[in-house]
């Protein structure tokens, strides 16, 4: 025993860092680590040096000074006199109600998509991989340009609404305004009594997952299949709607209207087309600029989305569907019950990278004008405060942040419907 | 009355199917008619593939090639949609930027001998000593893109073969980990002490050269290629040794990689492009001043190599552990081994992967355009800000998206391709 | 890998563009080149020409400071900047001079390190409305959507004027002025406001002008000019008089067709003497030969001629002189005296 521990600790030389196995790892780290610390000094030094040079120190006091500027979409207060910080909030918002829209968006049209490539109709599959091919290849910030400019083109401006020579209408009986500044949609507007609708809306979506739940273990028992997306839909429509007229409908809503100013112009005739308010009064407010990034965003990710579910249902044996085909099942229900879910496995992994592409894809909103956080901590804030390195390295943890956040949850979702094998 | 009941004595000849059952009439039954629901989707389809053509074609099909600024397109009552004089007007510009025309031929050489160099990458089928010249393209292609002197590109390869001297030297007296050392440091040295006054010396003597070009003259398709590709050709190998670094067993180097790695691909691309348009010089020694192309191209590069790093891991993961086991019970070390065993199994599997990562790279070249760069994108801007084109807005996007199109479409062919072929091998 | 060798070259080429910084001036003269920022590309300002030439208001600053210091106008690298980096490209010293519409601002001046050397034009923010709006004022735009240029002041202005009349609006923030265009020529804004300079530029270039009106009021003071960074005294003097040699060749009647006439020797005009070099030594003062002006003048004629030529009424721009008119015929263009 003592015979076998006497070499390494008795003659220890120098190089044995280098040659032992045993502490050559433990010099490689301490080397790279070294090094590592090195690197991140000499930067910073320089960034001191330079800094100084130019008078001008890191400093994140103008976080807390008066932004002075207005933004048009913000889900919570926001003025002019606000701070920068409230500012950068308001954008993470945007940025993060933009992400996830487009995400959602993405998903169903992706798996749309990819399904349909599969299809056996010949032109539908032709059209898809058309889609698909157009979309993904050509770069994202000019598809949304390329959206934004289009809706703005095509949809019908509000002076085209108004006066006698009117071109466009409302549509849906009047309620909703579709224009080129977004698509105002009637807002709710709660009175008492609303309170018990919300209550019967939750005791219905509790009574979905019970019919759920007996659904399935009726089915389990005496195999019959009810068709439960009907009669989950009609748990959630139908009490609250009862509920609605018999309170005596105790929800109002605030319908979009067109407020024409009909100012007299110097030339004493009457203008009819005159500013189209866009303020509280005017129903919910989806601004294009939201509308054409959110499209913009999607169509470009559905397009890998739906080459990732592809991918994913080709991966599945043959004998898979045709085992489920030869139990009776369905067509519908071989790639609902059978394919999709096996697929699925396969899918998640690059659906979480493409929704992080689309995260980080939104920071170029300011190309159609959407105040995401890229707009106003990394954009207006930067311009006119000047504070350049202290905004993009705010920027830079808030994207960080997030996608981290996005990886984490895809994550733990995907170890749970992974393979546990053995 | 007996009648003989009715016996066919002879064979009929072979008729043809039933009209309905052959060419395009069966086609189209089994393909777009085979169900009520399936025919209303195909004629529903059809209808808006003919309206997207109606809609589209007469304002492509436009005879507006000549015209040189968008009033004579609008004057013009022969003209009633796209104005594509623009195209016709700022074609070069689009293409190569400012470089000077009479040394446009140097970006196009070097964008053939590019294929050239890429091709016994790619093809498999060609012969190995090409590889040779893939070695040399970078420095070739830098020479032929920025000009000078011959002579420092020179002196940069010959610090290789300083350092490959030094090392064959060296290993015999000093062993082999300290020769390689050594040698990285001779070379080091070389290209920081050497190189700038040899070259200097060299092109005083013989001034062999072409006429350099700033990089500030940089534009148009060229520049998107320029920085694609030498930020894909640099992440490679920066990417191979991060993969490796995140499979490692040491935990700083394994700390380090997936900091780095997960830090690239958590921020937008936007951001490492402000970086170093705005920052870059910060960090940098005082007075050190790389122009801006450089900076985003060294920015573009560390941006690939996170994502190439994560590709090579799929690859590396991808390898049965076989191969590794097997490498071990040959005795190889780890470089060995790497070198000999993993890499180039793993290298080929990531191939497709690689060039999917390529093809996003070339697409996000775009938003250089975003801190002032005039790539394609960017040139949209300067040319709607002269007087002759203020206003043209479709042509231009059109024509851009086309172009980029075409080269994203073809690279993602071949990744097909490729694929299709590394699955049978297996 | 092979391919690493490419970051040999990278760093070769590195050092190669690496440059010491001492003096601006002497860097400009080690150089023989001026290095100078503009827009991207802003009619009538900035923009390249199909053989890739740059041409504007705002050019021909950069020209002429070039021909002062290096007695070549074509001596100038352009660098097209946006409006995020176009400081810090100034004070990392990637270039020498800024010469792109930049309001002189207290806080830009004072706090951001920049040093601004004079006006070269005087502007301020208006608003544009198509005439059926029914608008006459811009008072009367509450409730309006506001298409606005991004990245300048036009925004704080903007609220501001908005906040003080008691109104509301919804802004729409644009990045460029092409864009800006489109999206109010398709209705997506009531307002358009900018610099009233790119108002004019604007709708002189729509199918019909006629439809559009700028509307009266000017909501803020923008005086645009050419940046240098602070601490380089030297170097923000030849900017600064350079600007001024222009304005004052105006006033003098010194063109760029009779300039190299005026320079030859001296002649009866003490100022247009010292000016030209012809008397005095000027130009040693500023570290320059003596024909510093000359040449300068030579390169993009006087500032009423850059006016005439770029953004002048026979230009599509088409703007008229306004305040930009001499402050002997009204303007506020002024030069202290070369003495």
């Amino acid at each position: 025993m003592a015979m076998a521990d006497q070499p390494a600790g008795k003659s220890f030389r120098l190089s044995m860092l280098l040659y032992d196995t045993r502490y050559r790892s433990m010099t490689i780290q301490f080397i790279m680590l070294a090094l590592f610390v090195f690197g991140v000094f000499w930067l910073l030094n320089n960034m001191y040096t330079n800094l100084a040079a130019a008078n001008k120190n890191p400093d994140f006091a103008f976080l807390s000074s008066t932004a002075g500027y207005d933004i048009n979409q913000r889900l919570i207060e926001y003025t002019s006199q606000s701070t920068n910080a409230r500012a950068w909030l308001v954008g993470l918002l945007n940025t993060l109600l933009v992400a996830f829209l487009g995400c959602i968006l993405a998903t169903v049209i992706g798996i749309s998509v990819g399904v349909l490539r599969l299809s056996k109709n010949w032109i539908v599959a032709r059209l898809m991989t058309v889609y698909i091919e157009i979309f993904r290849n050509v770069p994202v910030l000019l598809w949304i340009v390329f959206l934004n400019a289009i809706l703005s083109e095509t949809l019908p401006q509000p002076k085209d609404f108004k006066g006698v020579d009117a071109v466009a209408s409302m549509s849906f009986w009047d309620t909703v305004i579709i224009s080129n500044r977004g698509i105002f949609v009637p807002e709710p507007v709660f009175l008492s009594g609303s309170s018990i609708m919300l209550y019967v809306l939750l005791a219905s979506i509790v009574g979905i997952f019970a019919f759920g739940r007996w659904a399935r273990t009726d089915q389990e028992t005496t195999g019959r299949i009810l068709p439960t997306f009907w009669i989950k839909l009609a748990i959630f429509v139908v009490p609250t709607l009862i509920v609605y007229f018999m309170m005596g409908q105790p929800i109002d809503w605030k319908l979009p209207a067109f407020e024409g100013r009909g100012a007299i112009g110097p030339d004493g005739v009457a203008y009819t087309k005159g500013i189209f308010r866009i303020d509280a009064d005017n129903g919910i407010h989806i601004r294009r600029s939201l509308i054409a990034l959110c499209l913009a965003l999607s169509l470009y990710t559905a397009a890998f989305i739906a080459e990732a579910v592809r991918a994913g249902i080709m991966a599945i044996d043959k004998g898979q569907s045709e085992a489920a085909g030869a139990l009776g099942l369905r067509q519908n229900r071989v790639m609902s019950l059978v394919v999709l879910p096996q697929a699925l496995r396969v899918i998640i992994p690059p659906l979480i990278s493409q929704y992080l592409n689309l995260t980080k894809n939104s920071s170029l909103a300011i190309a159609v004008g959407y105040m995401d956080v890229a707009g106003t901590l990394g954009g207006i804030t930067l311009n006119q405060t000047g504070r350049a390195l202290e905004c993009i390295l705010l920027l830079m943890i808030t994207y960080l942040t997030i996608s981290l956040s996005i990886s984490l949850v895809m994550n733990l979702y995907n170890n749970s419907v992974k393979l546990k094998e053995r | 009355m007996t009648q003989e009941p009715y016996v066919r004595t002879e064979m009929l000849s072979e008729q043809p199917a039933p009209s309905g059952q052959t060419g395009i009439v069966k086609w189209m039954r089994v393909n777009l008619f085979s169900s009520i629901s399936n025919s209303i989707i195909s004629l529903l389809t059809i209808l808006v593939v003919i309206f997207a053509l109606y809609e589209f074609l007469p304002w492509m099909l436009q005879p507006s090639w000549g015209a040189e600024s968008l009033r004579e397109c609008l004057n013009d009552p022969n003209i009633t949609g796209a104005c594509w004089g623009v195209i016709n007007d700022r074609f070069n510009q689009l293409m190569f930027g400012f470089y000077p025309h009479e040394s446009q031929w140097r970006p196009l050489l070097a964008f053939v001998l590019m294929l050239v160099a890429v091709a016994p990458v790619l093809f498999d089928k060609l012969p190995r000593k090409m590889v040779w010249f893939s070695a040399l393209y970078p420095f070739l292609g830098v020479w032929l893109l920025w000009g000078g002197t011959i002579w420092g590109p020179l002196m940069v390869i010959a610090g290789f073969v300083i350092g490959v001297v030094v090392h064959k030297v060296l290993s015999n007296i000093v062993g082999s980990l300290a020769a390689i050392i050594l040698s990285v440091l001779v070379t080091i040295l070389w290209w920081l002490y050497g190189v700038g006054s040899i070259a200097g010396a060299l092109s005083g003597i013989a001034p062999i050269g072409i006429a350099e070009v700033s990089s500030s003259d940089f534009g148009g398709l060229m520049l998107s290629i320029t920085i694609g590709v030498s930020g894909i050709a640099l992440s490679l190998p920066i990417g191979i040794v991060l993969a490796l670094g995140r499979q490692s067993d040491m935990f700083v180097i394994k700390l380090l990689s997936v900091g780095f790695i997960e830090f690239i691909r958590g921020v937008p691309l936007i951001t490492l492009l402000f970086t170093a348009s705005v920052l870059l010089n910060f960090f940098l020694p005082p007075g050190t001043n790389f122009d801006l192309v450089l900076r985003v191209i060294i920015m573009v590069t560390i941006f690939a190599s996170a994502y190439m790093a994560e590709v090579i891991r799929g690859g590396l993961a991808a390898l049965p552990t076989g191969q590794y086991e097997a490498a071990d019970a040959l005795g190889l070390d780890y470089w060995q081994s790497m070198q000999l065993i993993i890499m180039p199994q793993a290298l080929k599997i990531s191939i497709p992967g690689i060039v999917g990562t390529f093809i996003g790279l070339f697409k996000d070249t775009t938003l250089v355009s975003i801190i002032g760069l005039l790539d394609p994108v960017g040139l949209i801007v300067s040319i709607q800000g002269t007087s002759d084109w203020n206003g043209i807005v479709w042509e231009l996007y059109t024509f851009i998206a086309l172009m980029f199109w075409v080269f994203t479409f073809s690279m993602s062919r071949y990744s097909m391709y490729l694929e299709n072929k590394l699955k049978t091998s297996h | 890998m092979k391919k690493s060798v490419l970051l040999g070259t990278l760093a070769a080429v590195g050092v190669l563009a690496g440059a010491a910084s001492a003096g601006t001036l002497d860097d400009v003269k080690a150089n023989g080149v001026l290095k100078c920022g503009v827009s991207t590309g802003l009619a009538g300002f900035a923009s390249p020409d199909a053989n890739g030439r740059w041409e504007g208001f705002d050019v021909a600053v950069c020209r002429a400071v070039a021909a002062a210091v290096l007695g070549d106008g074509d001596a100038v690298q352009f660098v097209p900047l946006s409006t995020k980096v176009r400081f810090t490209a100034l004070n990392s010293g990637e270039i020498d001079m800024l010469s792109r519409v930049t309001t002189w601002t207290f806080s830009r001046d004072v706090d951001l390190g920049l040093t601004f050397a004079g006006v070269n034009y005087y502007d301020g923010q208006g608003f544009m409305v198509r005439k059926d709006l029914g608008v006459g004022s811009a008072t009367e735009l509450d409730g309006a959507t506001v298409c606005i240029t991004t990245g300048t002041t036009t925004e704080l202005n903007l609220a501001d004027y908005f906040r003080a009349n008691g109104m509301s609006y919804e802004p729409v923030p644009i990045e460029t002025n092409a864009e800006a265009q489109l999206q109010y020529l398709s209705g997506a804004c009531d307002v358009f406001t900018t610099d009233a300079s790119a108002l004019a530029a604007t709708r002189a270039t729509f199918a019909s002008p006629d439809e559009h009106m700028v509307l009266p009021e000017i909501i803020s003071k923008e005086p645009l000019g050419p940046v240098v960074r602070e601490g380089d005294e030297p170097w923000s003097d030849i900017v600064r008089w350079t600007l001024n040699a222009l304005i004052t060749a105006e006033e003098k009647g010194v063109t760029q067709a009779n300039v190299a006439e005026l320079a030859a020797s001296a002649g009866g005009d003490p100022e247009i003497n010292r000016l030209l070099g012809t008397e005095g030594d000027l130009g040693a003062m500023l570290g320059l030969e003596a024909d510093w002006a000359a040449n300068a003048i030579a390169a993009v004629g006087n500032y009423g001629e850059v006016f005439e030529v770029n953004v002048g009424e026979s230009t599509a721009i088409g703007l008229s002189r306004g305040l930009n008119a001499l402050w002997t015929q009204g303007g506020l263009i002024y030069t202290p005296p070369f003495r």
